[in-house]
């Protein structure tokens, strides 16, 4: 499966105050690339589709939250 | 009516999540067919679910009372659909 | 019209009383990408959108209704037991002052919910575009209060949440390509 975050690296001044953060990140999910559904996809059991949102696992986008994401020393 | 309310058993939770799950694929299902109405597969398997649920419902509701308000649940003595406890609450 | 069901879509677990999560969950309550603003936008934009897309919305629009009842469950929760000290230290003491325990259609920094925070322009393609770009904020906002808990129990309802709005995204996406096929090229199918 690919990868759901993008990352990029701001420009970071000497001059900045805070300690540089010096990769970010934000999320890319299936909806921007499927375009339309096409018929007949996967599907998880029905418990396994409510415990993830969502009846197709090409859908599914898993999140672990920002912390293990940003400030990845790049 | 004055007393506190007994805990609900596990058993309405494991029900409950049971037509939680059903219940959901049909929501699901009710989208996906919204923008494709031509797919005969998925109206077929709404179809089956909504039997499925019926039935999950009625299960559920002999035990636990009434899910939905308006006649489109059957109540016993005395009048079930306002015990406790509501969804937020359990 | 509409009927009530007597259960919530998922289910809602807090692990702890956290009244500063309520706090910040109010956003999705009654902030401007939140719930309520959901459920208002797309029922009342189906009365002037073409009839291929008017089921969409109203589904759409009742879904968010069951979301706005985990929200405010979640709410609910946090702050049942809380004392008047806990909400004071949370923030909520303005609230307090107004509302008691009080749920309240307002945004994390208590802003009240308005109707400027929807729009119903009455061309499909620019509502459909705001209702896209209202379910991606959404999703962003739920990542943001995922990002700010540590209750595992909450950030499972939260993730239940952000992923109804990718889906929704997605059906809204393809809304406007069902209306740029051409007018009713499917009848001669």
């Amino acid at each position: 499966m690919y990868s759901q975050t993008r990352v990029y690296f701001p420009y970071v001044s000497p001059f900045d105050p805070c300690p540089p953060i010096r990769v970010k990140t934000f999320q890319v999910n299936p909806q921007l690339f499927i375009g339309f559904q096409p018929e007949n996809l996967p599907q998880f059991s029905p418990m396994e589709a409510l415990r993830h949102g969502v009846l197709w696992p090409a859908l599914y986008s898993p999140y672990a939250g920002r912390g293990d994401q940003e400030g990845l020393e790049g | 009516m004055t007393n506190t309310p007994q805990p609900i058993d596990n058993r309405f939770y494991e029900m409950l999540e049971r037509l939680q799950a059903v219940d959901f694929v049909l929501v699901e299902l009710n989208l996906y067919l919204d923008t494709h109405p031509n797919d005969m597969q998925a109206i077929n398997q709404y179809n089956e679910q909504a039997e499925q649920r019926w039935a999950i419902a009625h299960e559920f509701e002999a035990l636990y009372g009434p899910l939905t308000n308006f006649g489109h649940s059957y109540s016993g003595y005395p009048w079930q659909w306002n015990q406790v406890p509501w969804p937020w609450q359990v | 019209m509409w009927i009530y069901e007597k259960k919530l879509q998922y289910p809602v677990r807090v692990s702890k009383c956290d009244p500063q999560m309520a706090k910040f969950l109010m956003e999705q309550y009654g902030g401007a990408d939140g719930e309520l603003a959901a459920a208002l936008r797309y029922l009342n934009q189906r009365y002037t959108i073409p009839d291929k897309v008017i089921g969409l919305l109203t589904d759409i629009g009742t879904e968010e209704f069951a979301h706005l009842e985990m929200i405010a469950t979640m709410v609910y929760k946090l702050t049942k037991d809380a004392t008047v000290e806990q909400l004071e230290a949370a923030g909520l003491g303005a609230h307090y002052a107004a509302h008691d325990k009080a749920l309240f259609y307002e945004n994390a920094a208590g802003v009240p919910w308005t109707a400027a925070y929807i729009q119903a322009k009455g061309d499909p393609i620019a509502d459909l575009y705001e209702d896209i770009a209202a379910e991606e904020k959404a999703r962003a906002t739920y990542q943001w209060l995922i990002d700010m808990t540590d209750d595992v129990d909450l950030q499972d309802s939260l993730r239940f949440l952000r992923e109804r709005e990718i889906v929704h995204s997605l059906r809204f996406r393809e809304a406007v390509e069902i209306l740029k096929e051409e007018q009713d090229r499917k009848k001669f199918f």
